[in-house]
């Protein structure tokens, strides 16, 4: 089995800091040619717009070039292949995968299948750890990831952003406030592994309370079709909405990311004040995921060495904190 | 009171020896060939049955006994299903229901062999993920594969948690 990305549980602390200093570095050298004769299978069954151009955008910075599945209204999908026959096949014809798929567990499975590196790009609710990594690298960047209090609020049940950012936070000294109505905390998975982890975390339903303490927010959309109706969407999606009046309690130094695409949950006017980093963090991701490319094409894997809790740990069925 | 010369007599009549002809305690008789289920928690001898898949349409001839008073449970159940002996998928999911089961196999009234169950530290295709999301639900060529978690068990896929309770894990347990 190669060196795959599936989840941020895989993600020790020596991990992160090895590809977001890397990223650190390529962000500052901008190379072009690092990995020319690469080629990046882009296996997306689901519409993205940042993951699948930020990708693209690191392998041909790095000098390689991206071969897109495309839409699977034109593939052989359509026929009933499988996801296991797909990846075996463009695994044939590239250096490494990126996946995303509408199936939770799909990039475990896919890897499965596939001898070069696999990285998951968000499948189903379950995870997201390219998006985890940018924004472990963003909050480094502005606050630092140690002796930090993070809010993450919205959809906490079904957002992969935030199990993986979860997880992930588990290995600095964090504390995490988990913002959401009742119907959207996290799952009893991700709750399962906080709890091995001995994360510090406090479950709230409303934000005003906790802001003042807050070194980041993370906000994630409500989805609308999480609700069984239009009115009950509204009226508790209001209640998870921000503006610049709403910050006026914060630090002055907090940090406002979102992984975006953002709907109504952030107001514009945010976008004028100091504390927003949402774009900031999006533009992060071509600088991980080159890292990430590069390291992953490279052939000494993604992860660290490490004592223990390591990817091939992982890759041989143990379970990791 | 719940002495051990009552848990003593079922156990002898597991084993096929003899009853004695004065169990009161029993109510059920040893079998020829098949297996005998011992130690199973209080209350969950059907949960094992629904696990098993034996719902008595396929004509099997099963003795439950149910609440029999025990020294190491207080109380247990104890099955006994006639020419039939357990698989090695059947014993996992076993030991995830109930964990200090005994199994007898009987052949010609004689215990041809005793064994306690073992939990696995994961368990293949005995069971499917409730996730109705989970890449295991679609046509992929891939076994569902738990986990065995002190309390539950976890799909190595999604992630998902079933519960340690038999209710939880008869309902999907694919077995047989």
């Amino acid at each position: 089995m190669g060196q795959h990305l599936i989840s941020a549980k895989q993600l020790s602390r020596a991990d992160i800091e090895r590809v977001l200093d890397h990223a650190a570095a390529l962000d500052r050298d901008s190379p072009t040619d690092r990995r020319s004769g690469t080629l990046l299978g882009l296996c997306f069954f689901e519409p993205s717009t940042r993951t699948r151009l930020s990708f693209e955008a690191a392998i041909k910075r790095l000098g390689g070039d991206a071969l897109d599945m495309g839409a699977i209204e034109a593939s052989s999908v359509t026929k009933g292949e499988t996801l296991a026959d797909t990846v075996r096949v463009l695994a044939g014809y590239a250096d490494a995968l990126v996946l995303r798929h509408p199936s939770e567990g799909a990039a475990r499975m896919a890897s499965e299948f596939v001898s070069v590196p696999l990285i998951n790009a968000g499948d189903g609710a379950g995870q997201h750890p390219t998006q985890t990594l940018l924004d472990l690298y963003t909050i480094r960047e502005n606050v630092g990831l140690d002796d930090l209090s993070i809010g993450i609020m919205g959809d906490l049940k079904y957002g992969r952003t935030v199990h993986s950012l979860s997880l992930a936070l588990t290995n600095f000294d964090t504390t995490q406030h988990l913002i959401s109505p009742e119907s959207l905390r996290l799952p009893r998975g991700v709750r399962y592994d906080l709890e091995a982890a001995g994360a510090s975390v406090q479950e709230h339903t409303d934000l005003d309370p906790v802001l003042p303490d807050l070194d980041v927010l993370y906000v994630t959309r409500i989805q609308r079709e999480r609700f069984p109706d239009d009115a009950e969407y509204r009226a508790i999606a209001g209640e998870y909405r921000i503006d610049a009046t709403a910050l006026d309690d914060a630090k002055e130094g907090l940090i406002v990311m979102h992984p975006l695409p953002r709907v109504e949950e952030i107001a514009p006017d945010v976008d004028e004040t100091p504390h927003a980093r949402y774009f900031e963090q999006a533009k992060n991701g071509v600088a991980v995921r080159m890292a990430l490319l590069d390291l992953a094409l490279g052939g000494g894997g993604i992860f660290a060495e490490r004592e223990t809790g390591s990817l091939a740990d992982w890759n041989e069925g143990e379970d990791s904190p | 009171m719940n002495g051990p010369d009552r848990d003593d007599r079922s156990e002898r009549d597991d084993r096929g020896e003899t009853d004695g002809g004065h169990d009161h305690e029993l109510r059920v008789t040893k079998i020829r060939d098949g297996t005998v289920i011992d130690h199973v928690p209080g209350g969950l001898a059907l949960t094992v049955l629904g696990v098993l898949g034996i719902d008595g349409s396929a004509g099997e001839v099963v003795s439950v006994g149910m609440n029999v008073p025990s020294d190491r449970l207080d109380r247990k159940d104890v099955l006994k299903i006639e020419n039939r002996e357990l698989t090695r998928d059947e014993l996992d999911v076993l030991s995830l229901i109930a964990p200090a089961a005994t199994i007898n196999i009987v052949r010609e009234y004689n215990v041809a062999g005793k064994h306690r169950v073992e939990r696995p530290e994961q368990v293949s295709g005995v069971l499917s993920c409730p996730n109705p999301d989970c890449i295991t639900a679609g046509n992929e060529p891939v076994v569902p594969t738990f986990d065995v978690l002190e309390e539950g068990v976890r799909c190595v896929y999604c992630g998902t948690i079933l519960g340690a309770e038999g209710a939880d894990l008869s309902e999907h347990a694919d077995i047989g």
